[in-house]
């Protein structure tokens, strides 16, 4: 039967990664002394599991780079060998590895040969060159002691207890037969008188000639599970000695080549390109029987519309609302079940900082503790995937940038260790997650007098704490006298900012001095979502998200201006707009204000500027379902997505900081 | 139809093998560990029982241990998994009361050659 192992790839590379998170964490708690005997065996468990499914998958190289890791942890396990610091560090490192080779695997990159080689190298000096010794080589030389006769004769006498533990001698007759053809003779003398018989005892025994080209590795093989309850003889019949020296020879070739053959179709196997590797999602049986409740509700209101709407009268208005009413009611709460599907707790993201920490405060010499809270605060699962590189970021430079020395903290009267705090939780209808050090702070002279050398700032003009702070995300900006490998020079601050806007998101920063900083991030719970503002253009109707939007105003002719280099501006109160016009943007001949006094105009913030956008009216406020545009069609400038409409209509969903883009 | 029990914590693995199975006919019901495949024992009759050796919660020796005392599974086949390092596990496994083994890595043809070979 043909399967086709390629199915059950994602499933395996799903349950590997999450294998080697475990085993990244378990060697983080071996090295705090924080573990015990359990989180041993489920670091071993962690690479048992990996070996088993990558040498049944196809994946030879990983399984045989995780066999050795195996190796090592099971001596551990069985207590042979204690893991200290440095053990740690290699195994450390093979896990990195391991995701780099799972890594390749799955979406077809290249794997990195001399990093898989240190990283096998490092681990077998761990171990020591006795255990070394390849499976392979092993089975090469129990096939080449292997010899094949003609015809064998075989006695076969199981224990009286040999029918216990589910054997049967009928299964390993009938598994004799098929190397050649078998004959025989049943020995019955044991078998007592019936009033004696014990059913479940055995009682029989078997002489049998086997005939063919079975070699004795192959009869052995039948016997294997039965060797312990049963009396197994197996020798050449005399009768038979036809050429019994000659074959030894061949079957060692033959036997080499379908191990070579094999290592080289793996390895085509491994490289093999997945594009398309689709992404899923593990949900909890509990949320699944939520959703099916919900949907049960929801045909109960469906059923109970229709039937109304068989044979209605005004006289059942009252019935009718009321349905429409529980209609909305479900709709919602499947929608909100629906999205809770697509929540993941953030420790996904969370975990793994205590690594990094490790790594990189190991690195500059500082002492550092890592506390996390709040890790099963959940987020939508798109959101966690892109907020990872941001946070990464922002602990980056609290380890680098805002943790001093040791020496430094002990004579600023701190204690030794300095602390980063990851902190997840909700607030309204938001996710903050606040990164905390108790380093120096920041110092917003220093920035201040940056912002002005660089001539982000005037020089005297007077800022707010958050608009100093604010420069910090400012692209180029950097405040580091030395640039480290760490956290880079200051070019991804200003990557960190826009991401988290990406995602509809804001930063905020606060620090004292001395005393540490906060970077708060605040995120919306989904992307799936989108509160919006209709208006229209032209026959079409878009969706402005109400996130940016900060008022909508009804132009008045003399507020109007022409700015040369800027186009037209719009004076609201004491600023002056920016005017971006969607059907000139968009080319939309059929708008139906062509001048700004007939039409409205949206005041939006983008990059803590204010836009006006020109449309030609204001429809209604609601919620839309963000649909992909790239996915779907190609991905165009100023349009983030699109969305349908009650009337079945699409909308497309403006992205305003693309729109200024545009105008520039 | 035979009623096959595959017990492993592994998701891919667990559902390689029910897939093969089901495949060829057999009725396939999966747990995840021992403590759950020993759950799932008891409301039905498995003809087979296939089970992992390393698993969390309670592992596939202990497992094979409680299975083979209860008595309506004193004659049942139970075949474990084993990498073929672990020689020691198969004379462990068997001592257990496992029937046999199949030695990891397999492919799907050499599981159904195994479990044709045990229920026919």
């Amino acid at each position: 039967m043909a399967i086709d192992m390629e199915q059950f790839h994602q499933v395996f590379f799903e349950e590997s990664f999450e294998g080697l998170d475990v085993m990244e964490t378990g060697l983080l708690n071996l090295d705090n002394g924080e573990a015990d005997d359990e989180e041993i065996n489920t670091i071993f468990r962690a690479a048992h599991s990996i070996k088993g499914g990558s040498g049944t998958f196809g994946f030879q190289a990983i399984a045989d780079f995780t066999h050795i890791m195996e190796t090592l942890l099971d001596e551990v396990r069985d207590g042979i060998r204690e893991l200290n610091h440095s053990a740690i560090n290699v195994l450390l490192k093979s896990v990195d590895c391991l995701r780099m080779m799972m890594t390749a695997a799955s979406d077809g990159s290249d794997v990195n040969d001399d990093e898989v080689k240190i990283n096998f190298d490092a681990l077998q000096t761990i171990l020591g060159a006795e255990n070394t010794s390849a499976p392979v080589a092993a089975k090469t030389v129990a096939v080449a002691a292997d010899n094949a006769a003609k015809a064998w004769k075989i006695s076969f006498s199981p224990h009286k207890n040999f029918m216990q533990f589910g054997n049967d001698p009928i299964r390993v007759i009938r598994e004799l037969s098929t190397l050649g053809s078998l004959s025989g003779q049943v020995d019955t003398s044991k078998v007592p008188d019936f009033s004696d018989l014990n059913p479940e005892d055995m009682f029989l025994s078997w002489d049998l000639q086997l005939k063919g080209d079975a070699s004795k590795a192959a009869i052995d093989d039948v016997f294997a599970w039965v060797e312990d309850e049963s009396d197994i003889s197996v020798s050449e019949l005399k009768s038979a000695e036809a050429s019994v020296s000659q074959p030894v020879a061949a079957p060692v070739t033959q036997a080499a080549q379908p191990i070579e053959k094999k290592t080289t179709t793996t390895a085509a196997a491994e490289k093999k390109e997945k594009a398309a590797v689709s992404s899923s999602i593990r949900v909890g049986i509990d949320k699944i029987d939520d959703l099916i409740n919900m949907v049960g509700e929801l045909v109960i209101t469906q059923s109970m519309l229709s039937m109304l709407g068989e044979d209605f009268n005004m006289s059942r208005l009252e019935k009718l609302q009321e349905g429409l009413i529980q209609l909305d009611r479900h709709t919602r709460e499947l929608q909100e079940s629906v999205m809770q599907i697509r929540m993941v707790p953030i420790s996904f993201t969370f975990s793994r900082f205590p690594r990094m920490v490790r790594d990189l405060s190991e690195k500059l010499g500082k002492n550092i503790e890592l506390v996390m809270h709040g890790e099963n605060t959940e987020l939508d699962k798109t959101v966690i995937e892109k907020i990872g590189d941001p946070l990464v970021h922002l602990v980056r430079n609290s380890i680098d940038h805002g943790i001093e020395m040791p020496e430094a903290r002990i004579a600023a009267g701190k204690p030794k260790v300095g602390t980063i705090q990851l902190n997840a939780f909700h607030r309204g209808g938001n996710i903050v997650i606040e990164i905390t050090d108790d380093g120096k702070g920041i110092d917003k002279e220093v920035i201040y007098n940056k912002g002005v050398e660089k001539g982000l700032v005037e020089a005297g003009a007077k800022l707010a704490d958050q608009q100093i702070y604010d420069l910090l995300f400012n692209p180029g900006f950097s405040t580091a006298t030395e640039i480290t490998d760490v956290s880079g020079r200051g070019v991804g601050m200003d990557v960190v900012k826009k991401n988290i806007m990406s995602l509809g998101g804001a930063i905020e920063t606060h620090s004292v001095k001395g005393q540490g900083s906060i970077f708060s991030i605040r995120l919306p719970l989904t992307l799936a979502i989108l509160d919006g503002q209709s208006v229209a253009v032209g026959g079409d109707n878009y969706i402005i998200p109400l996130v940016s939007i900060v008022e909508s105003v009804q132009p008045k002719k003399e507020q109007l201006n022409m700015v040369a280099g800027k186009g037209e501006t719009y004076k609201l109160r004491d600023e002056y707009l920016p005017i971006l016009r969607v059907c000139d943007l968009f080319n939309i001949p059929d708008a139906k204000a062509k001048k700004l006094e007939d039409g409205l105009l949206v005041v939006v913030e983008a990059d803590g500027k204010h836009f006006g956008v020109f449309v030609d009216d204001l429809l209604g406020q609601q919620q839309v379902v963000i649909k992909s545009l790239e996915s779907n069609y190609k991905r165009i400038e100023g349009i983030s997505g699109a969305t349908i409409l009650g009337d079945g209509s699409v909308a497309l969903i403006l992205d305003i900081p693309g729109l200024i883009r545009m105008s520039d | 139809m035979a009623l096959i029990l595959t017990v492993d914590d592994s998701a891919s693995m667990r559902q390689m093998v029910a897939f093969t199975l089901k495949g060829a006919g057999y009725d396939v019901v999966e747990a995840e560990d021992g403590q759950k495949a020993l759950d799932a024992s008891k409301t039905k009759q498995f003809d087979l029982v296939i089970t992992d050796v390393n698993m969390p919660v309670m592992d596939g020796i202990t497992f094979i241990k409680h299975l083979r005392a209860e008595a309506k599974y004193k004659f049942t086949p139970i075949l474990m998994l084993t990498t073929e390092s672990s020689a020691d596990k198969k004379a462990e496994g068997k001592t257990a009361g496992a029937t046999g083994w199949i030695v990891k890595p397999f492919n799907p043809d050499q599981l159904l050659a195994v479990v044709k070979k045990v229920i026919g």
